[in-house]
């Protein structure tokens, strides 16, 4: 069963050429005329494409900024119109965005999720009937009766993305979806989206977001300068993707990608003309390099850098997040050796050592700063995602997991230090013994 | 603490799909064409989406005079200031004809019709433009923004028509039957303006000038149709040419306006000519105007 197919479909963008060239006229009567002169050029945003969907299939679009993701997205939810070939949709399709700007601020709460839910293609008595569940997924309860425009940022985007996660289509499309709100809101959405895959809705997934595509997805479809540029398993296609894109280096003791990474050309290697990024890996405790770390042991994020000026004060900064894109935490050098020293120029080495036991499973990708901090924060080189590693669980009892097999909630797992007290062994005679002493007195 | 176990198994290759009974719609999305007999197809889409269409249109009325201290009565502010300000010139310089019927009354029946239908095309026209966020992320037929606008505006003929009650009872002026016949002559008005928001509006996403032009365009307009002067002032007048005459009468508004005053006013039977000539002409356009405005909604989020 097909759900979805685009069947040699083209777009073309026409784009007026002095958009992209500055003008030459002062005048403002002879740029006028300038632009009437102007040729228009055209641009194929998705040129000769074709590809299916089976129902209950998801299936992920990956590709740089300007592949053409995104005008398929809007092709598919006929937001436009190809300009050559076929797209045949068998089902109710929705997009699974934030509205928010549908919001009228004078109206209630309510009343803008009734206006969306509408937009959105959902009915009246679908939305009187959704409308509890709507709030409770917002965490607006408080506040449905306020007009919007007192609403927080943060309150907007979930009100509004809220009424979407309601839609109970047959194809579902999402774009970015993980970016929005907080991370507890996100993991609402990501199951939100589970409970529908699980549901056997069709699900075409339009993102940069290589860890989540990975995670959701069962085929991805890698789209290249508007056209298909590889078509496969989550794994393979990812790989490609990123091995074209810099990702080198094959770890020591695991073939794989990702753990380490070099910038031998040191004109494009990311920073300024203070500081530049020479490679960066994932270390493990003995000092080899490691795609896989147990979950147990403490992990080495090692990067090596020029100082290319003298004097100034440098601080390496770390930030870790998962597959759905959560900021775990971040870490920098707070260490006493260079934290108010200004450095001389050359070649360092800096590790940050996380420990064992208190990163969750899962894949960690990790952006790579270094900054200045003082007299203003200034950031003199940036490289998100620069290095991935798994964490794996053994399940050996060493880990926070002790005994149990089940799925573990959280986005870290550190392993605390417990203390219990045994007041009293044996049967309990009254209920009202002092072991219920503490809660009396604090009631 | 306790462990909650998420137990989600995704369905690979589910072959059922998750609501077996429901019916799947399916759809061909193909490059846009200029045809006026899928019409049929696009009031199919439009009736599918007939509650957004009354949400929105409630929305209008609402966010109207939502936070605006004078509310509903600006509905009515603004024939009323009109009439006012041409009764007073044409008391203090020269007379103005006025079909036997004191002018302020004479005025304001015109005027009632008249800014109502200035309104609905106004806002309807801007309709599109004003809701480009929208446009560019989520697919609803368009035509239900102008739409709402020119449903939205009957809300403020209602209202504004209260004074008009009000001049009738003052000036003793009682109606007859032929009252009735101002029902059809303002479904003509909103099905003329539809036709004329949906060209408009669907004209001013590529280009703006539209939007600029439109309240000049609206103000000639109302010079051209017999507001503030009677139709009768025209027809008589030995200095216009009869071609002139003949093309001031193609003039939807003009059979729309002056017929709208016969029937209140005078109580006399509409000029069944005029009348059939808005009705004509209103008919004939809309059809176009949806077809255009479907044609060009294809790639509207392209250049929005």
């Amino acid at each position: 069963m097909i759900d979805l197919e685009f069947n040699q479909v083209s777009k073309k963008y026409v784009v007026r050429a002095d958009e992209t060239s500055p003008d030459t006229a002062v005048n403002p009567f002879m740029r006028q005329l300038q632009r009437l002169r102007t040729r228009s050029q055209e641009f194929w945003a998705v040129r000769d494409v074709s590809f299916q969907v089976r129902r209950g299939e998801a299936v992920g679009i990956i590709g740089h900024n300007g592949a053409g993701k995104s005008t398929i997205l809007k092709l598919l939810s006929n937001i436009t119109a190809p300009t050559k070939g076929e797209i045949a949709i068998n089902g109710r399709l929705s997009a699974l965005i934030e509205v928010g700007s549908g919001f009228h601020p004078e109206l209630t709460g309510r009343e803008n999720v009734f206006l969306s839910g509408s937009i959105l293609g959902m009915r009246r008595r679908e939305i009187a009937s959704k409308i509890d569940s709507i709030v409770e997924f917002a965490g607006v309860r408080q506040f449905i009766d306020t007009p919007v425009k007192r609403y927080s940022s943060g309150m907007y985007v979930r009100l509004g993305f809220a009424i979407a996660a309601h839609l109970d289509p047959d194809i579902l499309l999402l774009d970015e979806v993980l970016a929005v709100g907080d991370a507890s809101f996100q993991a609402k959405c990501i199951q939100r989206i589970q409970e529908l895959e699980a549901a056997g809705t069709t699900i075409v997934f339009i993102s940069h977001d290589l860890n989540a595509v990975e995670r959701l997805c069962q085929r991805v479809i890698l789209m290249d300068k508007g056209q298909v540029a590889a078509e496969g398993m989550p794994r393979d296609i990812i790989k490609q993707y990123q091995l074209a894109n810099g990702w080198t280096g094959v770890p020591e003791n695991k073939p794989g990608f990702g753990s380490v990474r070099l910038w031998e050309d040191r004109e494009t290697a990311p920073g300024d003309d203070i500081t530049r990024l020479r490679s960066a890996r994932v270390r493990g405790t003995d000092g080899s390099t490691a795609a896989e770390i147990d979950i147990s042991t403490s992990v080495g994020i090692e990067i090596s850098y020029d100082v290319l000026e003298d004097g100034h004060v440098l601080i390496p900064n770390f930030h870790f997040k998962n597959l759905a894109g959560v900021h775990l935490f971040a870490v920098q050098d707070v260490g006493s050796e260079w934290r108010r020293r200004p450095r001389p120029a050359g070649t360092y080495t800096s590790t940050a050592w996380i420990p064992g036991n208190f990163l969750s499973e899962g894949r960690i990708t990790v952006d790579l700063a270094i900054s200045a901090h003082s007299p203003l924060t200034r950031v003199h080189a940036f490289k998100p995602e620069a290095v991935i590693f798994d964490v794996v669980d053994h399940y050996d009892g060493n880990g926070a997991r002790g005994d149990y097999i089940g799925e573990f909630p959280g986005v870290v797992r550190p392993m605390v230090d417990w203390t219990t007290h045994v007041h009293q062994t044996g049967e309990l005679r009254t209920p009202s013994s002092n072991f219920g002493l503490h809660v009396a007195q604090s009631a | 603490m306790t462990v909650q176990a998420i137990t989600t198994e995704p369905m690979a290759g589910s072959q059922e799909g998750k609501h077996p009974g429901r019916s799947r719609p399916s759809s061909v999305l193909r490059p846009p064409e200029f045809s006026p007999f899928a019409v049929f197809g696009h009031l199919g889409a439009l009736w599918s989406y007939r509650d957004l269409l009354f949400t929105l249109t409630a929305h209008r009325i609402k966010v109207r005079y939502k936070q605006s201290a004078l509310g509903m009565a600006w509905a009515v502010l603004q024939p009323l200031a009109l009439m006012l300000i041409y009764t007073v010139i044409f008391s203090m310089i020269g007379r103005m004809p006025s079909d036997g019927a004191p002018y302020a009354v004479f005025a304001y029946t015109a005027l009632l019709p008249w800014t109502t239908f200035a309104t609905a095309v106004g806002n309807a026209t801007n309709g599109l433009v004003g809701h480009a966020g929208l446009i560019t992320k989520v697919y609803f037929p368009r035509e239900i923004l102008p739409l709402s606008y020119i449903i939205a505006a009957l809300a403020d003929f209602a209202i504004a028509a209260v004074v008009l009650v009000g001049l009738l009872v003052y000036y003793r002026i009682s109606l007859t039957m032929h009252v009735l016949w101002s029902v059809p002559i303002v479904i003509t008005m909103m099905v003329f303006a539809l036709a004329i928001s949906l060209f408009l509006s669907a004209l001013q996403v590529k280009f703006r000038d539209v939007g600029m032009g439109l309240p000049l365009l609206l103000q000639l307009w109302m010079f051209a149709t017999p507001v503030i002067y009677p139709l009768s002032a025209v027809m008589e007048s030995t200095k216009a040419p009869d071609t002139l005459k003949f093309l001031y009468n193609l003039n939807p508004t003009v059979g729309i306006v002056e017929n709208f005053r016969r029937v209140v006013l005078q109580g006399s039977a509409p000029d069944y000519a005029s009348l059939g000539l808005a009705a004509g002409v209103s008919l004939f356009l809309l059809p176009l105007a949806y077809a255009f405005f479907k044609r060009t909604e294809a790639t509207m989020a392209d250049y929005i």
